[in-house]
């Protein structure tokens, strides 16, 4: 929204100093963008940018936020106002494994709640919490569209299928060094 | 290279024909779920075969998508160039070499030969054995998704030939009109009307949008359509691009569907570099090009003013219609957004015509719906029949019945917008029109089948956390709405309902329905209507009796311990909460205030002692 | 023309009509909560949220918000049926359910949407009980208080902050039950870049945004036999006062108000008008130097806080263009704890400076740490225009029946001149009607600038002052100000002076002045009787103010002095 040009070196610079390789990307990234003085045509690049974003630093901490606010032009507010938005973006550091228990109508019917449950009691976490070892994140989605093999558990981008309650060990300890 | 001219993609056409070697293709089923069911590790034995014996004179390997055989994967077809085909499900690398061994002469020992069900558009004769008819998924399964020839062999691109060179605009829209496709994405408006309707805007900027959005859990009809067979949705989306005077598409995808986002990007690649996207498509004159943008997690967005919204990176909320998309979409002009599944049946209507497609269906929706499969089914996967099949023929001939021998309850049609269907209602030959007046609804085409240990009113306290989840939260019917009668359905399943709680519930959910504003809130009532309507009984049950007959609702069970009970211990011993007491070789008893209904107990007792209520 | 039925009754109003508006034609009330028409700024805001303006409408298959569904023709429409009014009665339920009641205890009680609506409805009974948002309540910058259990959503600061004001602090956040309006990662308001106009807090239909009030503070003081409590009252107070008590909008109640202040007790009774003549010395003196140098042109008025902290925050690289001179606010804090004190024999530390404002930003103003000397603030309490109503209402003024009195002097001295600071290009005119006598060295009686009054949001003129052209725009509403600035900054805009105020209209429309609904015709009586002020004074120029020339006399000497200076010129910062 506004030109910012005395904040702008400000988030940058302290982003640069905590981060400067992820940084670094994240600037080129939205350089390659064909943005412009049309806060329209900016906001329409927003998602992909926080895609990115999320990619590079695993989350979207408040400097990244800033940043992309100043580059985009685009207010904070707003921005955080998408992020909180999306169940797929997160402001919050997450864990390194990212457990996606499906809670989707297949794999409800099939049993999919004694799974949660089952982590939720391995790991000591509620659902969108990171253990505190930051070992996990613990996460519940609707659906990867893998039903046949209901009820479905994705760690990262591994699916596993078919899974039961006595196999929740099994799957966290491929995942604990 | 570009094509130029429909008679030059006709050369290409004839020349990839000519090239087509007289090898025996094995398709290997590698859609996501085919992955994950170690689909990759079949096609390596395949292809480690191939280079270690003679076979590779024989053979040729084929990654495809999604054959709709979900329940047995990893699958494979083997197929001779007369159509001589054998389907194996489940199968093993380790059965890979007596697979080749056996060829199409007879089934190889030890594997799983599984049967196929239905006819794809060019083998009509064959239309009356089959249940399924397979239009929008005519290649899905069929040929390699990530190589543009194969989809050209097949008769890819010839439609927007047609279009581009022979056809003006609006004749485009008058045939699509006249076929009376309907939207599958779940409303069912005509394709035709709504694109005359961009149509009809004033010259300028115009959008087509794809809306592979696909958030009904259980529903991946979308996904298979866009990991088997992308090339068909591109040259719809153009084809409807020349009908609207629209030069951009976008295809507006979840971000949990990677390998659809993957072999897209792939697609769109291949269909540039030939001339089939870009500028002066077919020397026509015509430019059309397509980006991808993607979801990030919200099932709202599938809602096409909340997915325009998000498309210009705002929050996904609807906003109230009209002004409807055609008139005023994507950065206030005119756009068009149709569903994957709608596009994919574009170029067939197209090349075969109107009047083809109006033979497949019934007289208010013609051509073939797409259904997923999932739940207590045997035979999860992807069908396509044509409308005014019945939901019995689908459950039970090609579902294959109800897994583990348990008894039908309901199928859940149309994901959490859609409505219960009970056994009474199994033989109505579903289309738009019949769904609705059974208080159900087609949406997209997820089809969930329950068993008797589902307890309905736990179901429709499911779909609604899953909708308190998913509103948006702009309006107060839906953001407070839903979460009340969640409260209530919780309440219901945790014994606190009354018979006054059955009231206020349905009463409220009719004022949902009535005042949100969009498609989400308008219909998440619906779980909840059509379980009143057709499972009264098991809401009394629990209101009355505090019993939950499918003994699902964890905090109306009871677990007791009778007569039988020789006092070994055991389950006191496992109990977690030490809530059963007693003394060796005595009856123990259970204190029901300490018991979290876990069933621990109920599952290490050895004497049948203890009583599940 | 579009023909429809309403009611039965035939109706044709204009294509684009609202089934909401044309049911107005007709004289029927359909209820509205999260609908509104931001009159003064051209902005409709319907988000369609709420629900509750739902209608019938024939082969419609669900209820139709007739807030934002446009009329067609042949439509036939039922306001009051049996379905509409028990799913309105419905919403409403389903708001109350998520809502704390809280009605006696409210700063909204009796200005209440919601309130009139459960009112109206004649709600008995909360109907739905369950599960209530909770959110922590900011009160962290000391002028804005944020209660999200209270919100409902209806978006409206939304639009009056992002679209009206342009400033861009509020969005929805979160989504489904959880969704509320906040700040950027929940931060309190103070750490973000809002102004404090309070704009915001005029748009809430309900008690979710509202002023933080020093009332038990300021009555405290009164109370405290060691203090000496003076009140200074802003020129665009007596304007609105009066409709707290029913008195028809536009009603001058400058002496029944100066009665009122002395009933609660204060020991003198002043006027920011002193002030604000003091304001036009000092940015005049300013304005005539800038335009002999033609050095940093154009200036800017800086008497508005909410626009100081807009520009702070937005354009720091336009930080030399504001006039330094403070605002009259801060200039009587400064004189009372300095020149006044000094007459009293009194310390400044003695002396308990509390304003009455039409405005909240003034409430942070008081409180920036450079209005802060060894720990004495230049003002100590800032109370709104609500905020006096209530304690006079509170101590059992009879307000209406009081005879009208007289300011207390020194400090209570003014001029027509000050009094129009009220009205969004009020400051410009009073600076012009001093520069051009002091320029010209005349008396000049054409003293009306007719063109720079109105509530249009930006106002442009060439006038001739003492025989030179001056180019000079107002400019009212941050949104108006971010259009003119921008212009400014990329070189396309040229002029020698720019006024500048953050709300819609000037502090007629402050974020402290009683609820208008946004209705303009109020806000258009309140400016008439500025005027009307204006010409009942018979000095109507800042200059001739006899305590103002007192004061340089006495104590400042001239104009742009060293003292006068330190005392009544501030600094700007970039945040
Ligand atoms: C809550 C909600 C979710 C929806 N999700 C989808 C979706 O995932 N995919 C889809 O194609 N249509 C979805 N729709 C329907 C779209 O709004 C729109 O009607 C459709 O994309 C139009 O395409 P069609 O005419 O080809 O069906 C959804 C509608 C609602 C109300
Ligand atoms: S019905 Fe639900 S999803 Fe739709 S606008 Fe209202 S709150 Fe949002
Ligand atoms: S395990 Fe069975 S038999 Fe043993 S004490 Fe428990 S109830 Fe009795
Ligand atoms: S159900 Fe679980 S908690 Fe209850 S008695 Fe049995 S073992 Fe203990
Ligand atoms: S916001 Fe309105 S309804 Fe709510 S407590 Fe305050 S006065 Fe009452
Ligand atoms: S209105 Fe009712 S609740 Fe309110 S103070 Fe009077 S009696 Fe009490
Ligand atoms: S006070 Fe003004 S700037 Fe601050 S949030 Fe409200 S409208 Fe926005
Ligand atoms: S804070 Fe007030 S104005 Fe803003 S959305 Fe909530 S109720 Fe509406
Ligand atoms: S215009 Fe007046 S009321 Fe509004 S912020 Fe400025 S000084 Fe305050
Ligand atoms: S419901 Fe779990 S993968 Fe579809
Ligand atoms: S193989 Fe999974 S979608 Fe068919
Ligand atoms: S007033 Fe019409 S929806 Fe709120």
């Amino acid at each position: 929204m506004s030109c910012d040009c005395c904040k702008k070196e400000k988030a940058l610079e302290k982003l640069m100093r905590l981060e400067p390789e992820k940084t670094s990307q994240l600037v080129a990234f939205i350089d390659s963008l064909p943005l412009g003085q049309d806060v329209d045509v900016n906001r329409g690049h927003l998602i992909e940018t926080l895609h990115k974003a999320q990619g590079i630093f695993g989350y979207l901490p408040q400097e990244v936020q800033q940043v992309i606010s100043e580059r985009l032009k685009i207010t904070r507010s707003e921005i955080y106002g998408v992020i909180s938005f999306y169940s797929y973006f997160t402001d919050k550091p997450i864990g390194r494994h990212k457990i996606s228990v499906c809670c989707g109508t297949a794999c409800f019917v099939k049993g999919s709640m004694r799974i949660v449950d089952e982590f939720k009691k391995q790991l000591n976490v509620q659902e969108g919490e990171t253990t505190a070892d930051l070992k996990f994140f613990l996460n519940v989605l609707r659906c990867v569209g893998a039903c046949s093999l209901a009820p479905v558990v994705m760690v990262d981008d591994q699916v596993y299928g078919k899974v039961t309650p006595e196999m929740v060990s099994e799957i966290l300890a491929k995942y604990r060094d | 290279m570009t094509l130029k001219t429909p008679s030059e993609l006709n050369a290409l056409k004839a020349s990839l024909v000519q090239a087509v070697s007289d090898k025996v293709k094995i398709l290997v089923s590698l859609g996501t779920c085919g992955l994950a069911a170690g689909g990759s590790k079949v096609l390596d034995a395949i292809t480690a075969a191939l280079e270690e014996s003679d076979c590779a004179e024989k053979y040729e390997a084929v990654p495809v998508g999604c054959m709709g055989l979900c329940y047995c994967e990893p699958t494979i077809e083997l197929r001779d160039g007369s159509g001589k085909a054998i389907i194996y499900g489940n199968v093993e690398p380790s059965q890979i070499p007596a697979i080749l061994e056996a060829g199409l002469t007879s089934a190889a020992e030890g594997a799983t030969v599984v049967e196929r069900t239905w006819y794809y558009p060019e083998d009509e004769n064959n239309k009356n054995k089959a249940l399924q008819a397979k239009i929008a998924l005519r290649n899905t399964g069929r040929i390699n998704p990530e190589r543009i020839e194969d989809y050209i062999i097949r008769d890819g691109y010839q439609a927007l030939a047609k279009v581009l060179t022979t056809m003006k605009p609006d004749d485009v829209s008058q045939t699509v009109l006249d076929s009376m496709l309907r939207g599958r994405g779940g409303a069912g408006f005509p394709t035709g009307k709504k694109w005359q309707f961009a149509a009809a805007q004033p010259k300028g900027q115009k959008y087509m949008i794809c809306n592979a959005d696909e958030g009904d859990p259980g529903a991946f009809m979308d996904r298979a359509v866009l990991e088997g067979d992308p090339h068909s949705v591109l040259e719809a989306m153009t084809i409807g691009g020349y009908a609207t005077g629209a030069d951009t598409g976008i295809i507006y995808i979840r971000a949990e569907y990677p390998l659809a986002i993957t072999r897209l990007r792939i697609a769109i690649d291949q269909a540039r570099k030939m001339g089939f996207l870009g500028k002066d498509i077919f020397g026509s004159g015509f430019n059309f090009d397509i980006e991808l943008k993607y979801g990030a997690g919200a099932f709202v967005c599938g809602e096409e003013t909340a997915l325009i919204h998000s498309v210009e990176g705002k929050r996904g909320e609807p906003t109230v219609k009209p002004p409807f998309p055609a008139v005023q979409g994507l950065w206030k002009q005119p756009t068009i957004v149709n569903n994957v599944e709608t596009y994919a049946n574009i170029p067939v209507i197209i090349r075969k015509g109107a009047a083809w497609f109006k033979t497949i269906g019934t007289a208010g929706s013609p051509g073939t719906k797409v259904f997923a499969l999932a739940g207590k089914i045997n035979r999860v996967g992807l069908v396509e029949v044509p409308m005014g099949t019945t939901l019995r023929d689908i459950v039970f001939k090609l579902g294959g019945g109800i897994s583990k021998d348990r008894n039908f309850k309901a199928v859940q049609i149309g994901g959490p917008s859609g409505g219960c269907i009970a056994a009474k209602n199994l033989d109505t030959p579903i289309d738009y029109d019949t769904l609705k007046a059974i208080g159900a609804m087609m949406g997209s085409g997820g089809i969930i089948v329950m068993d008797e240990d589902d307890c309905m009113v736990d179901i429709a306290r499911f779909f609604l956390e899953f909708t308190c989840d998913e509103s948006c939260g702009k309006c107060t019917p839906c953001r407070i709405g839903n979460r009340r009668l969640y409260e209530m359905l919780t309440n219901i399943c945790h014994g606190k309902g009354t018979p006054q709680t059955l009231v206020e519930l349905r009463s409220l959910a009719l004022v949902i329905k009535d005042t949100a504003l969009c498609g989400l809130g308008q219909t998440s009532p619906n779980p909840v209507l059509s379980t009143l309507t057709n499972f009264m009984n098991e809401y009394e049950a629990h209101v009355n009796e505090r019993r939950c007959p499918a003994g699902a609702c964890a905090r109306l069970i009871r677990f007791t311990i009778n007569e039988k009970c020789i006092g070994c211990g055991v389950c006191a011993k496992n109990c977690p909460e030490n809530a059963i007491t007693g003394v060796t070789k005595k009856r123990h008893v259970i204190d029901q205030n300490k018991c979290i209904k876990c069933g621990i107990c109920f599952q290490k007792c050895k004497f049948q002692a203890i009583d599940k209520q | 023309m579009i023909n429809l039925k309403i009611n039965d009754i035939p109706v044709s109003v204009a294509e684009g009509t609202t089934i909401l508006e044309a049911a107005r034609t007709l004289g029927l009330k359909i209820p509205t909560l999260c609908h509104t028409k931001l009159d003064c700024m051209g902005v409709e805001h319907k988000s369609g949220s709420c629900r509750i303006c739902v209608v019938e409408v024939d082969k419609r298959p669900n209820l139709a918000p007739s807030c934002c569904t446009p009329v067609t023709e042949g439509m036939v429409v039922k306001t009051n049926s049996q379905r509409a009014i028990s799913a309105r009665r419905t919403m409403l339920g389903l708001l109350l359910s998520n809502h704390p009641k809280d009605c006696l205890i409210c700063a909204m009680n009796q200005n209440c949407e919601l309130q009139r609506l459960a009112h109206e409805f004649d709600v008995h009974e909360i109907k739905y009980q369950g599960e209530q948002n909770e959110f922590p309540i900011d009160v962290s910058s000391g002028a804005i208080r944020r209660d999200p259990t209270k919100c409902v959503m209806c978006r409206r600061c939304e639009t009056a902050c992002n679209v009206v004001q342009t400033v861009g602090v509020l969005s929805g956040v979160n989504r489904g039950f959880d969704a509320t309006v906040a700040p950027e990662n929940f931060k309190p308001l103070i750490e973000t870049s809002c102004t404090f106009c309070g704009q915001c807090v005029m748009a809430c239909p309900v008690g979710s945004l509202t002023e933080i009030s020093y009332k038990d503070e300021v009555w405290s003081a009164i109370n405290d036999p060691t203090k000496h409590v003076v009140v200074q009252t802003a020129p665009s107070v007596r304007v609105a006062l009066g409709e707290e008590f029913n008195l028809p909008a536009g009603t001058i109640t400058t002496g029944k108000m100066v009665a009122a202040l002395r009933r609660l007790g204060f020991a003198k009774v002043f006027d920011t008008n002193f002030s604000a003549d003091l304001t036009i010395m000092e940015e005049g003196t300013e304005l005539i130097s800038r335009l002999k140098t033609g050095r940093n042109l154009p200036l800017l008025t800086s008497c508005c806080p909410g626009w100081v902290n807009f520009f702070e925050h937005q354009f720091p690289e336009l930080l030399h263009m504001p006039s330094s001179a403070k605002s009259p606010q801060q200039m009587f804090g400064s004189i009372a704890k300095s020149y006044y004190a000094e007459k009293m024999g009194l310390k400044p530390s003695d002396i308990i400076v509390v304003s009455i404002m039409p405005c909240l930003a003034k409430k942070y103003e008081a409180a920036r740490p450079e209005f802060c000397h060894d720990g004495v603030k230049d003002v100590d309490f800032v109370l709104s225009t609500r905020e006096l109503a209530s304690m006079i209402k509170e101590a059992g003024v009879m307000f209406a029946s009081l005879k009208d009195e007289d300011y207390d002097d020194p400090l209570g001295e003014s001029t027509g001149a000050s009094v129009i600071f009220g009205a969004s290009g009020g400051v410009l005119e009073a600076a012009l009607r001093t520069a051009n006598d002091i320029l010209s060295g005349k008396d000049i009686k054409n003293i009306d600038f007719v063109a720079i009054r109105g509530l249009e949001g930006i106002k442009e003129a060439t006038v001739t002052v003492a025989g030179k052209e001056l180019k000079v725009a107002v400019c009212s509403g941050l949104g108006n100000a971010r259009k003119l600035l921008t212009q400014i900054r990329d070189g396309k805009a040229n002029y020698h002076v720019i006024e500048i105020m953050a709300c819609p209209g000037g502090c007629i429309n402050g974020g402290g002045q009683p609820y208008t609904g946004s209705d303009l015709k109020t806000l258009e009586k309140r400016k008439e009787a500025i005027y009307e002020a204006d010409k009942s004074f018979t000095l109507r120029k800042s200059h001739l103010n006899p305590s103002i020339q007192k004061l340089y006399k006495e104590y400042l000497g001239e104009p742009g002095s060293q003292l006068a200076h330190k005392l009544l010129h501030t600094h700007y910062f970039a945040k």
